[in-house]
């Protein structure tokens, strides 16, 4: 079970969070204008990365918010955490490669 | 009884109390123990080795092992029926009075085996031999196969009752969790503990101490080493932020720090008290992990290395220094290092004849060889082992001399022991389980850890440090790191300390042979019975990675997984693939450390707590009436309400012509009910559900249906818009947190501009369904400051005023297509007020239905149930249901999805109706639809039915399906193939009932 | 007729450690730093800025739920619709959502020099003085049931607890204490 650092509420346990997927996937504003192809780009293609990926909590049993988070999916360490709209952080070099 | 072998025991030390004897049995035959023995010190007292038989080849077995590393003396303890626990390590069970232990794995007897001819026609059973064998005929696993092989390869037997006992599990937190109390560990949690910090210290036996209690002659501080550790013990239980688990096995290590510890809290106790739990499961959380997890002493591998009487040197030094049992009488030693010549010396001291000492290295010097010459015992370097004799019990062992790389045959022993010591091999798994990184050290033939990914440090012999005074400075080291983690250069403390030098050579794979070896099997894996010779035959197969020789050969599987074996195997592959240790790799170490029971792991998560048992405010009423309830989501809903001796079938045919022809009352309070409230309330609704909020007015509600962006209905219900700024959403029963759980989503993170909020009201209403043409006759006289009348107020309409004199929501609406309200009523109010409309309605026939009614009703007018009738990818439109999306819409959450040209396909499956040609017969739900008759498998098959039941108002079955092109069909008939043939049925509308509306709007 | 119409309470534990507390009215509201600062006055207590903390006074209290989500409590339940109505003139038109929820839940009260080890028979949080001090308090779990912890005194956890989970929480708190609280 993870420690999760919640933005607002500090360090609590995984089982008070859910689990929201890939971050900074924003809505188109207009899906109209969007050809089947990119609609369907947005609807379903999520990367999955080995090494740090940007990704999306909600402290659901506690203070109800969402917020991302970077987690090295090679160890399950987090690495940071920022409130949602907030840009992706930048890491030390030595955590950014991404393969 | 069986008198005890006289002279087993020693007349003093150790840590038993000889003045209370305990007796127990053991395969039905009782013997004598004492105070502080195992099971296993217990039985080797009575000079019983032979504990078991070997899982394939049902070779006789004894005790290998002192600790949890055994592999062998697996037994099931039982106190009743139901209190029955299967493969305990005979090593870990402590003895109490009337205790009842079985060997497993053997029939119809330890002494006497059917098995044992899988010994003698083992050439037949080698590696992979199941893989290769019960391939076919197909037929013959059921009847030959299985039930054969799952009788001689049952490992103890399952209780046959329910498990009475209590389970508890508890969260803990602290800063350093120190696994292990041994020298080590103890050093850890003094440090630790002297920083201040919240410190626990667990171990898997019932006494602190390791290693330390089978330690004859070492000082510390001055003190004897059992001495040591009771000061040590006593200063940490001083400490009121040190908490000490005995009987506590640090089980799984998980990210983060966490680590599943297994507390066993009277298992030892003769009569458990009375709600004391049995286990306890603790889920800690800490900061730093200190693990002083020890070593495992490792067996040597020679021809016929597995008979009983044949143990660990170390094991044998335990049970004489800390139980007072001589494991033999004449014993003879083979070792590959200094620390058996101590042990040697041990059993001289208490009166075993030990007749050599077989030494693996070309020579033995140093003290301890000398001081085991000058005692008169027999040392004999250059050793090798060629094999040993015996049935049930070792009786002789031929040693054979390294000589210039050849093997010369050298002296047979008679012995009734055989004590081996290859070295010790760290307890490196619980490391590993953390995901540190382990390194290879050529000099203790080991796996040590390298690199921490945790918060985490070993200490002591787990990393490869066994000289005593070593062990306690690094115990030390690690604790007052762990407890102080940004303190630098702190004081190291010290212990001095007198014990002999530890050794820390060790020997790796199979003893030197001759180039034709004795017929006798050497053992690698003791508990799966893998040999070197299935080692081999896996290699030359083509197995080349260690992950896959071990899941060929089962090595390390088996519910020890591998503690004295796994070091071993790798050394043997690496030599048959020339390649070195650490190239073979090493198999994942994984949880649980030794075996942990079910009841355990699922604590007070049993019977009426498995999960929450949610009622609705009017429950007791419904219990008071007889109602039959059924489960949906975490909630008990009625059911129906049989009267005499009605079944469900004519419970809900009275309901449903009740509600048709006066009137019926419906506890619907386990709907989901989401207030949004704020100035953007109205967009956020648009934005979010199909139809137009916009032009909703206050006091007026509506259908309302929610997709997610892949254009499937999600969920649905009415929406009431009670106030400008305000709507109160009804979701369905299960879908009221994933509906909340979506619109935060949306709310938080796509438009965190609205200003709007959500809160959730599912439970601060009791929602009071009345509905039928006699529903308004029932509510006008006791609804106060609302007009109900037909004329002021339409179907849809929604008002506050109060009835019973509490505050009250209604709404005119339905789902049963009669006349219908629903009264909201504050919940603890909800029983009172039921009653009250009950009351009320008597004179107008009220009768209370269930949900089995309510579905009935609803699918006679063709109204959905979402995940009943829909499946994650039904559209509005399949559904029927496009008019609900607001025209002019240019957004909505799916919408772009729907204008895909395949959701827009005419042979998508489309809602309709499916009329049994014979009015009799309830389809299946589930059943498949098809368009041709008498098809054979593989059909084509077009469609399925999603509700049907048998409607008493129509007078006919009524079943509503997902069909392809299903609206164009309209009027044909299709086939629903059952096994006795099909079932001709024809599509109709999905509204069975009142289809122009008329009754509801009455 | 009013007077026919009895609340039904959801539990009625009543031990020396476990307390159902009595009918209180409930409000959720939510709305920024500007809606707290209007609210405040009328409510009689603070609204606490840091998160997880409660502040209390008069018989009512404030507990933080989340960045601008506050649970109301007051014990006078006589006065609930006044209370949402003053509280409502106050807020006017910032923009604001306050919802009643008095009969969504109820509390439990926990107490005794055990209350924290029971509670971490289920619940995952650090229940230490110094972690979770007095004053604490926050929305968790409590096994399967979400509850709201709050801690009144050093011994003393106010717990807000859905109705519907009254019989699991209850019958787990008792089993949990059972060896503690031999019957
Ligand atoms: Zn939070």
């Amino acid at each position: 079970m993870l420690i999760i650092d919640c933005p607002y509420c500090g360090k609590r346990p995984e089982i008070e969070f859910s689990y929201g997927g890939q971050a900074h996937l924003a809505r188109p504003q207009q899906p109209a204008q969007l050809d089947d192809q990119a609609w369907a780009e947005f609807l379903y293609m999520r990367t999955n990365i080995k090494g740090v990926y940007a990704e999306r909590w909600r402290h659901a049993r506690g203070c109800g918010r969402f917020f991302n988070a970077l987690r090295d999916t090679t160890t399950d360490h987090f690495l940071a955490f920022y409130k949602t709209g907030e840009p992706r952080p930048t890491l030390p070099a030595q955590h950014e490669r991404t393969t | 009884m069986n008198a005890p072998i006289d002279g087993l025991r020693t007349p003093s030390g150790g840590l038993v109390d000889r003045t209370r004897r305990i007796s127990f049995s053991f395969d039905g035959r009782s013997y004598e123990g004492i105070e502080g023995d195992t099971l296993a010190s217990a039985l080797l007292a009575n000079g019983v080795h032979l504990t078991g038989r070997s899982f394939k080849y049902h070779r006789p077995r004894g005790i290998l092992a002192a600790g949890s590393e055994e592999p062998n003396a697996l037994v099931t303890v039982s106190r009743d029926a139901a209190r029955v626990t299967p493969n305990l390590r005979a090593t870990q069970v402590e003895l109490y009075a009337g205790l009842i232990a079985e060997s497993q794995n053997r029939w119809p007897s330890l002494e006497r085996d059917f098995g044992r001819i899988n010994d003698l026609l083992s050439a037949f059973f080698p590696a992979g031999f199941y893989y290769k064998t019960f391939m076919w005929p197909r037929k013959a696993w059921k009847a030959l196969y299985e039930p054969v092989i799952r009788r001689a390869a049952g490992l103890g037997r399952a209780p046959t009752h329910a498990d009475p006992d209590r389970y508890a599990q508890r969260y803990a937190h602290c800063d350093v969790l120190v696994v292990g109390a041994g020298p080590a560990g103890i050093a850890a949690a003094l440090t630790a503990a002297a920083s201040g910090a919240r410190v626990m210290l667990c171990d898997e036996t019932a006494q602190f101490g390791g290693s330390l209690l089978a330690d004859g002659g070492a000082l510390i501080d001055g003190l004897a080493a059992q001495a040591w550790v009771r000061q040590a013990i006593e200063s940490l239980q001083s400490n009121r932020r040190v908490t000490l688990l005995k009987r506590t096995t640090a089980f799984g290590y998980f990210p983060h720090n966490f680590v599943g510890l297994n507390e066993r809290l009277n298992d030892h106790c003769e009569k458990p008290p009375q709600h004391q739990p049995r286990e306890r499961l603790w889920q800690v959380r800490a900061k730093q992990v200190v693990l002083a997890t020890g070593a495992i002493e490792r067996p040597l591998v020679f021809p016929g290395n597995d008979r009983p009487g044949i143990l660990l040197a170390g094991a044998a030094q335990t049970y004489l220094n800390r139980y007072g049992v001589r494991v033999g009488t004449r014993a003879v030693i083979v070792t590959s290092g200094d620390d058996a010549y101590q042990t040697a010396l041990d059993l001289k001291a208490a009166g075993i004849v030990v007749a050599a000492v077989a030494d693996l290295r070309p020579e033995a010097i140093g003290a301890l060889p000398e001081a085991v010459r000058q005692a008169g015992i027999e040392v004999l370097p250059a050793s090798t082992v060629l094999g040993t004799e015996g049935d049930l019990r070792v009786k002789a062992i031929t040693l054979g001399r390294v000589e210039a790389g050849s093997i010369q045959p050298g002296q047979r022993f008679e012995c009734d022991v055989v004590l081996m010591s290859g070295g010790f091999t760290p307890s490196v798994h619980l490391f590993s389980q953390s995901r540190g990184k382990l390194q290879w050290s050529d000099a203790l033939k080991a796996f040590v850890p390298a690199v921490s990914a945790e918060q985490e440090r070993s200490a002591g012999a787990c990393r490869g440090v066994y000289d005593l005074g070593d062990v306690l400075a690094d115990g030390a080291a690690a604790g007052t790191a762990a407890g102080e983690p940004a303190a630098t250069g702190a004081a190291q403390r010290r212990f001095s300390v007198s014990a002999p030098k530890r050794g820390s050579e060790s020997y790796l794979g199979v003893l030197p042979q001759a180039t034709s070896p004795s017929g006798d099997k050497s053992f690698v894996d003791w508990q799966h019975d893998v040999t070197t010779r299935d080692l081999a035959l896996a290699t030359r197969e083509g197995f080349q990675s260690i992950e896959h020789v071990k899941r060929y050969t089962t090595m390390g599987m088996a519910t020890d997984q591998g503690k004295t074996s796994n070091l071993n195997a790798m050394a043997i592959v690496a030599k048959s693939l020339a390649v070195a240790i650490p190239q073979v790799g090493l198999t994942t170490f994984r949880m649980p450390y030794t075996p942990v029971t079910f009841g355990s792991m699922a604590g007070t998560s049993r019977g009426d707590l498995f999960d929450p048992v949610r009622t609705t405010p009017t429950h007791a009423w419904a219990q008071a009436r007889g109602a039959v309830f059924e489960n949906v989501a975490l909630w008990k809903r009625a059911r129906y309400f049989p009267r005499g001796n009605e079944d469900m079938h004519a419970a809900v045919a009275r309901e449903c012509r009740a509600v048709r022809n006066a009137c019926g009352i419906f506890d619907a309070s386990t709907l989901g009910k989401i207030e949004v409230v704020g100035p953007d309330a109205a967009e956020f609704m648009n934005r979010l559900y199909v139809n137009n909020w916009a032009n909703l007015g206050v006091g007026r509600s509506r259908y309302g249906i929610l997709l997610r962006e892949d254009g499937f209905i999600y969920d649905d219900g009415v929406v009431a818009r009670t106030a400008a700024d305000r709507f109160h959403v009804t979701t369905t029963t299960g879908g009221a947190p994933r509906v909340l759980g979506l619109m935060e989503d949306y709310r938080q993170t796509e438009w965190p501009d609205l200003k709007v909020w959500l809160t959730s009201t599912t439970e601060q209403w009791a929602v009071i369904a009345v509905q039928g043409p006699n529903a308004r006759l029932v509510l006008e006289s006791m609804v106060e400051g609302i007009d109900i009348s037909a004329a002021a107020w339409p179907h849809m309409s929604v008002a506050r005023g109060k009835i019973c004199g509490v505050p009250m929501l209604l709404f005119r609406v339905s789902f049963t297509g009669e006349l219908g309200f629903e009264i909201n009523v504050p919940s603890d109010y909800g029983q009172s007020v039921w009653e009250a409309v009950f009351a009320a309605g008597r004179q107008h026939g009220i009768t209370e239905y269930g949900t089995e009614t309510m579905h009935v009703l609803r699918a006679e007018k063709g109204y959905i149930i979402i995940g009943q009738d829909t499946d994650g990818t039904v559209t509005p439109d399949d559904a029927g249901l496009t008019w609900a999306i607001g025209k002019n819409k240019t957004d909505f959450v799916g919408k772009r999805s729907l204008d895909r040209a395949s959701m827009k396909a005419a042979d998508r499956k489309q809602l309709v109706g499916l009329r049994a040609k014979q009015p009799g017969v309830v389809l299946e739900e589930g059943a498949q639809v098809a368009e041709k008759p008498g098809q054979q498998p593989p059909m084509i098959l077009i469609g399925h039915v999603t509700s049907s039941y048998a409607s008493s108002v129509l007078g006919h079955s009524i079943a509503l399906g997902l069909v392809a092109g299903g609206r164009a069909r309209i009027g044909q008939t299709l086939y629903v193939p059952m096994p006795n043939g099909d079932l001709e049925v024809e599509v109709t509308s999905p509204v069975f009932y009142d289809p122009t509306g008329a009754r509801i709007n009455g | 007729m009013a007077d026919a119409t009895t609340r039904s309470l959801p539990s009625a534990a009543a031990t020396q450690w476990l307390m159902s507390m009595p009918p209180a009215a409930r409000f959720v509201l939510h709305g920024d730093a500007a809606a707290r600062a209007a609210a405040a006055p009328v409510w009689g207590t603070a609204f606490a800025e840091q998160a997880c903390r409660a502040e209390i006074g008069n018989g009512r209290a404030a507990l933080w739920l989340g960045p601008d989500e506050y649970l109301l409590l007051s014990a006078d339940i006589e006065s609930e619709a006044a209370l949402a109505a003053s509280l409502e003139q106050a807020l006017g038109d910032l923009p604001h959502a306050l919802v009643n929820i008095s009969h969504r839940q109820f509390a439990l009260e926990i107490r005794g020099p055990h209350a924290a080890t029971i509670l971490s028979g289920a619940c995952p949080l650090d229940l230490d003085l110094a972690e979770f001090p007095i004053g604490m308090c926050t929305r968790t779990a409590l096994a399967k049931a979400d509850i709201v912890l709050w801690r009144t005194a050093a011994e003393v956890f106010h717990l807000e607890v859905w109705r519907s989970f009254s019989g699991y929480v209850t019958g787990l708190l008792n089993e949990i204490a059972l060896e503690f609280h031999r019957v």
